[in-house]
């Protein structure tokens, strides 16, 4: 059968693939971040409601917050907004309930054992005692949440076929886990920016600690670098071409995929998102973290923002929007 | 868990005979359950109540709170057909499809059947489901339903009647795959010794179905499901059998017609669609053809159609042999073209446009159910024996406003099966859906939706209305190849 089918995929299928990975992967980093905070949090001394403030930066969602919450960063406030409010669109029970909105449309692509392990961790966000489960125990909760989704990535690598709809998927986690990790390192910005004395007191080692187990990217790290300074940090979460959560390694990953969907060879393009992604990727092949230093690590990460967002409109228009009418069924 | 206390209330049991003891083949069964401790068998309808929810075997609550999906409630008990029951309706369904296949060709064609008086004229030009845009079609192969639910009952005598042919877009065949999946991890051994006929090559005779009728000239056609998509009720279906058959599922908006062809959207443009399973109504495939007040459906669809293009499944047009007053005359239909007597029996049904059956209707609707010639799910729909005075007076002024659209039946009092309820067994009233599908050759699938009416008393079957369902367990005969090869 497989050559009667194996030659294109829908557009709608392709979209809500690619955006029910994006969203699992959207919701396993919100809940890496709650966590780390969490941790944090108990290492530092005193009032630390500025750490829990960051969580929002870094998502992108403080403004939402404020209108709902004032500005109240409370723990209470800020992990109920991350993680159950249903007006929040990037809250953890928001994702999962788009991402399986989409996987129930495309039930026909993704294998028996993805739907079933989206499904259960979509049931487990939604359940009725969930908020007081992370009020009883939130380390158990997010931990057993992170690895409901770490089970749904095994399960979509070792139980998809990986044909095109496979690289959609693909392309999805690795662009948003990019993004992701970009802002995780921001977060570190905004943290220290208003506690600059805390810089090199140990603190500021712990942060960065708390940062790279945020990303399971601890024990990998030290792999590679004896010590825990920001010039490591960064060029291990950006630069690193063999880390699975590393922004360079997630562009080098998604440009593959993309070149298996189009048939283009690794370094050439045929639309604009693989000229977009390319283009990207390549800068962070040939970069170096002293300059990114110099010339600021934040105004770095924002431009960088700026561009990863062009590559996804650009791969909308490429694969998704080809010839759509204006209604379309994936959830974005 | 035993079975004591439970009574057959002077019903058909399907599984007990009138003195109580178990039909051939449930003794087995019985005698299983009889044994496991108690608890043993709620747990065990538990454990596959939550199967069904982590699969996502749901289906969409209409009107309700968004995301709201409910499981088809299900009942561990297997209702089981003998074989010589299920030889005798396979082949009736068989003769009764080739029939009504033969009639709708008829009716779209050269319509002999009226000319000749057997049908009156009169009926079909004011059945709402006959298609003018349907004359003179001649779909691929000349088979116009590829796929038919056909709903059975069995009275109090044991007699098997057919309640309705369901000839547009059946659903419920997901269920019969999935409870058999769950009833296989629950009866293991049961199920071995009783040599129960596999279901589970359903999607693969589907597909050879759908390949029979594809346009001439395509050796390997490309085939979809065509879904109106996830807010429909029957959507995990559509989506189940496109999974199962390894097909696209497309909804509207991933079809245009261009170049004279129908054509799906993918990642690298248009490409081809040659074969379409498509469970949207007639009214909704093509706003050009049918209606045009709406936005759904793929403009130019009946076009394509029309030129041998593509082939659709069901044709459209088919519901005309679904119209419950021309359902009354199939077994003068299984004359006229087979001659043959029909194997199977239509329930008794009083044409309320015929004076003689409207008076009698009108004055005992008390004792009977009166329908409306072109509703189902169980809506439009007076059961007289449970119904006040005030819905009866209401259904009468209906039926003197619009006699065409009327039909009574007598009340068939349903035969029944064991639930479990809390911690015993209790009779409730059962249906059966076998599913028919018209290729090269016709398949009865052996098994089928039995659908149970879980409230206590209730004749009302339909998952709207509080069904659920049951796996069907059709067994071989005796001497059936399987059974000599395990007594080897």
């Amino acid at each position: 059968m497989a050559d009667m089918n194996g030659d294109a995929m829908l557009s709608r299928v392709a979209n809500a693939i690619y955006w029910m990975s994006r969203y699992v992967e959207r919701a396993e980093n919100t809940a890496r971040f709650i966590d780390a905070v969490r941790h944090l949090v108990l290492d530092l001394p005193g009032e630390s409601r500025n750490e829990w403030e960051s969580l929002l930066y870094a998502s992108g969602d403080e403004k939402s917050f404020i209108e709902r919450y004032g500005e109240e960063y409370t723990r209470q406030n800020v992990v109920q907004f991350m993680t159950f409010d249903r007006d929040n669109p990037n809250s953890i029970a928001s994702c999962m309930r788009n991402a399986r909105e989409n996987a129930r449309s495309i039930r026909e692509i993704i294998s028996s054992e993805m739907w079933e392990q989206l499904n259960r961790s979509y049931l487990m966000m939604n359940d009725r005692l969930a908020p007081q489960h992370v009020a009883d125990d939130p380390a158990g909760f997010f931990s057993h949440f992170k690895k409901a989704c770490l089970l749904f990535s095994g399960a979509t690598y070792s139980t998809m076929t990986h044909n095109e709809a496979w690289q959609f998927c693909k392309l999805g986690w690795t662009i948003e886990r990019a993004d992701k990790t970009s802002r995780v390192l921001d977060v570190k910005y905004f943290m220290l920016l208003p506690r600059i004395d805390y810089v090199n007191s140990p603190y500021d080692s712990l942060q960065w600690a708390g940062l790279l187990r945020c990303i399971s990217a601890f024990e990998m790290f030290r792999k590679h670098y004896r010590q825990i300074v920001p010039r490591n940090v960064a060029e291990f979460l950006l630069l690193s071409d063999d880390f699975p959560r590393s922004v360079r390694f997630c562009l080098m990953q998604a440009e593959l995929s993309m070149n298996e969907i189009t048939g283009s060879r690794f370094g050439s393009f045929v639309n604009g998102a693989e000229q977009r992604l390319g283009r990207l990727r390549s800068e962070l092949d040939y970069a170096e973290i002293q300059e990114i230093l110099n010339y600021g690590l934040h105004e770095y990460l924002d431009a960088f923002q700026s561009k990863l967002n062009a590559v996804g409109k650009a791969i909308h228009e490429a694969f998704f929007d080809t010839r759509r009418q204006p209604e379309t069924t994936a959830v974005e | 868990m035993q079975f004591d206390g439970y009574q057959t209330d002077g019903f058909y049991d399907e599984l007990f005979d009138d003195s109580g003891k178990p039909r051939g083949g449930a003794d087995l069964l019985i005698s299983r359950i009889s044994d496991l401790p108690d608890g043993d068998l709620r747990r065990r309808q538990q454990a596959a109540e939550a199967a069904f929810m982590n699969l996502g075997i749901t289906f969409a609550v209409y009107g309700a709170e968004e995301g709201t999906e409910k499981i088809f409630p299900f009942d561990i008990i297997p209702r089981i057909v003998q074989a010589k029951d299920w030889e005798m309706i396979e082949r009736g369904l068989r003769q009764r499809i080739t029939a009504l296949n033969l009639f709708i060709d008829d009716i779209y064609h050269d319509q002999k059947i009226l000319n000749d008086g057997v049908i009156p004229r009169d009926l079909i030009e004011s059945a709402t489901s006959f298609r003018k845009q349907c004359i003179g079609l001649d779909p691929p192969q000349g088979i116009w339903c590829h796929i038919t639910g056909t709903d059975l009952v069995r009275g109090g005598d044991g007699t098997v009647y057919v309640l309705e042919d369901n000839l547009r877009c059946p659903s419920g065949v997901s269920y019969v795959l999935e409870n058999r999946q769950v009833l296989k991890r629950t009866f293991p051994n049961v199920f071995e010794a009783l040599n129960v006929r596999p279901v589970d090559d359903y999607p693969g005779r589907l597909v050879e179905t759908l390949t029979h009728v594809a346009p001439i000239g395509m050796d390997r056609p490309r085939i979809v499901v065509w879904t109106p998509g996830i807010y429909n009720s029957a959507y995990f279906e559509h989506s189940y059998l496109a999974r199962q058959m390894g097909v696209d599922l497309v909804e509207a908006s991933d079809l245009v017609v261009e170049d004279g062809r129908v054509m799906m959207l993918t990642t690298r443009g248009p490409t081809p669609v040659d074969v379409i399973y498509r469970r949207v109504d007639d009214d909704f495939m093509d706003p050009q053809a049918f209606r045009e007040d709406s936005m759904l459906g793929v403009p130019g669809l009946m076009e394509v159609y029309r030129n041998g293009r593509v082939a659709l499944a069901n044709a459209p047009g088919t519901g005309v042999a679904d119209d419950k007053v021309i359902y009354a005359f199939v077994p003068q239909m299984i004359k006229y073209y087979l001659g043959e007597d029909s194997i199977l029996y239509n329930v008794p049904t009083y044409l309320c446009w015929i004076e003689k059956d409207r008076k009698h209707v009108l004055a005992n609707l008390k004792d009977l159910v009166v329908k409306a010639a072109n509703e189902s799910g169980g809506y439009g729909m007076l059961v007289g024996p449970a119904s006040t005075k005030a819905e009866q007076d209401a259904f009468a002024e209906k039926i003197k406003a619009s006699p065409r659209n009327y039909i009574a039946q007598p009340v068939v009092s349903l035969s029944r099966v064991p639930v479990l309820v809390d911690d015993h067994f209790e009779g409730r009233h059962v249906d059966l859906r076998p599913y028919i599908l018209y290729g090269e050759n016709i398949h009865v699938l052996p098994g089928g939706l039995t659908r149970v009416a879980l409230k206590k008393g209730s004749l009302v079957v339909n998952s709207s209305q509080g069904g659920g369902s049951k796996d069907t367990w059709v067994l071989a005969d005796g001497n059936s190849p399987q059974r000599q090869t395990q007594a080897l």
